[in-house]
């Protein structure tokens, strides 16, 4: 089977706007929540999320000039605004813009997102029902569309490989991954850009998952405290936006033409839980079988892995997956750290698994488990570290992401240096 | 210019993002002001809710010119 490494990365959090000044406030510990400022949050239960903070584009701010005209931007939700810019970053730092049509029919993409254009959605339902069918833009469509980032982006470098979009709410951004590798290794594509979008923050949103009792609705007063994964005073996640995307190349491919390689793509596995919506099956066997399925198709061991990057949400779903990790670990925990990296972030939703990859790639190239923070009074005895308010600088070669959404879909990726 | 050319042009500068002096009489949306079909059909939204008019499709489809757009809502408006 054709290797696949990863060669370049792009990144729009709620701590800033690119990838290495997100990964310098993770470290210190930042968190990038906050009272709600995108809409009217007085209506809603929950008064805080983690946004994208928008400014002039100095000192971390997303400047949505920068990434697209004004008259373009217009015409796209946020959701595509954000993979579009992550697109451009991680294409840039893998040095990939080629000329040569050869380049672009073997170049393709596959960019996901949880929901799509929730918010346009949502307005445009308010103006149909206020002013009638006519008044409905003909961008409505195409720029609520979740496949649109893919749409965009191809259209925009001219790649005219596999065109493709994952649709697996908190798993998305890990199965595009993991499926964009694979078109890789089987010879589909050379090089795929991939990974999610989300900007799920708007009254409909708030209101749609405070209803499923998912976010956290307590901390009003403090909501850089709300996300506390497996803290005794967890109460929900907090919503977070933005995108993370990667640039994936076939080894040899990359070799070729010298570029900077982070990490190998090792092993991917999938699952379902067949269980329940929105509650993962109470022993986590759905997230263990994807573990374990990843871990076989690297041929790894779990005694193999150093670092664990969690779906840790930050709710009562925390301790079923550290159970499950444990039970694929065995007396192996002892050497592991495991963060969730939504502590500081909150839950990107669709592009959770792929920014959280990211967030893998970079401990790997530092050296440097990211911390959990809040986790000031744990609601479990861990045998491996959660690496509590603090990172942890530890070896690290290998390294595993989990992602699970509603509708009991799991997704793990292992990730290692390359080694020829 | 009229009033309703003004404000043809203003619309036009707004949605297409072309630079005021471009927005000539005989200019085309789609070959002179790059618009594309999409383009065209919420130029025309746009026109119906300045205006307070009604622009019928069959008559959308013949408004294809800055020109065309100042000549139809002068007359009905």
């Amino acid at each position: 089977m054709r290797r696949v490494v990863v060669t370049g990365l792009g990144m729009v959090s709620p701590l800033a706007c690119g990838v290495e000044e997100t990964w310098k406030r993770i470290l210190d510990g930042q968190s990038g929540a906050g009272p709600i400022t995108k809409f009217d949050a007085s209506r809603v239960t929950t008064k805080y999320a983690c946004e994208v903070p928008l400014g002039d584009g100095s000192d971390g701010t997303f400047n949505p000039d920068d990434w697209m005209l004004p008259k373009e931007r217009r015409k796209v939700d946020d959701f595509i605004l954000y993979g579009i810019a992550a697109s451009d970053m991680a294409l840039k730092d893998a040095g990939w813009l080629p000329e040569e049509e050869e380049d672009k029919l073997r170049t393709g993409v596959m960019i996901g997102s949880g929901i799509g254009g929730l918010s346009s959605i949502a307005d445009t339902a308010v103006l149909l029902h206020e002013r009638g069918p006519r008044r409905v833009s003909p961008f409505f469509i195409p720029g609520s569309l979740i496949n649109l980032i893919s749409g965009q982006v191809s259209i925009k470098y001219g790649f005219k490989g596999p065109n493709h979009a994952v649709v697996t709410a908190c798993s998305t951004g890990a199965h595009a991954i993991g499926d964009a590798s694979r078109l890789i290794q089987l010879g589909d594509a050379d090089v795929m850009v991939a990974g999610g979008a989300e900007a799920a923050i708007c009254e409909i949103g708030i209101a749609g998952f405070n209803a499923c009792k998912a976010l956290s609705t307590k901390r009003e007063d403090d909501p850089q405290a709300a996300s506390r994964p497996y803290d005794e005073d967890r109460d929900g996640f907090v919503m977070g936006e933005g995108a993370g995307i990667v640039v994936l190349e076939e080894y040899e491919h990359a070799k070729a033409r010298g570029a900077k390689i982070y990490a190998e793509v090792l092993g991917y596995g999938l699952s379902g839980d067949a269980y329940h919506i929105t509650a993962p099956s109470e022993d986590g066997d759905g997230g263990f079988r994807a573990m374990e399925a990843a871990l076989a198709r690297a041929g790894l061991e779990p005694a193999d892995v150093d670092y664990i990057n969690a779906h840790g949400t930050s709710t009562m779903a925390d301790a079923v997956e550290l159970k499950a990790v444990e039970r694929l670990l065995g007396d192996a925990a002892e050497k592991v750290t495991m963060s969730s990296t939504k502590s500081s972030i909150g839950h990107l939703l669709g592009a959770a698994g792929a920014v959280e990859a990211i967030f893998c790639v970079l401990a790997m190239r530092d050296q440097i488990a990211p911390p959990t923070i809040n986790l000031d009074n744990p609601a479990v005895k861990p045998r491996l570290s959660l690496a509590a308010n603090k990172a942890e600088e530890r070896e690290i070669n290998v390294v595993l992401s989990n992602s699970f959404g509603f509708g009991g879909t799991n997704a793990s990726l292992v990730m290692g240096k390359v080694t020829d | 210019m009229s009033d309703v050319a003004d404000r043809v042009k203003k619309i036009v500068v707004e949605h297409l993002g072309v630079e005021e002096d471009k927005v000539t009489e005989s200019a085309s949306f789609i070959d002179d002001l790059g618009a594309d079909s999409l383009d065209t059909v919420e130029l025309v939204m746009a026109f119906e809710e300045e205006f307070g008019i009604e622009i019928p499709d069959d008559a959308a489809e013949t408004i294809q010119t800055f020109g065309d757009a100042v000549k139809f809502i002068t007359e009905a408006s």
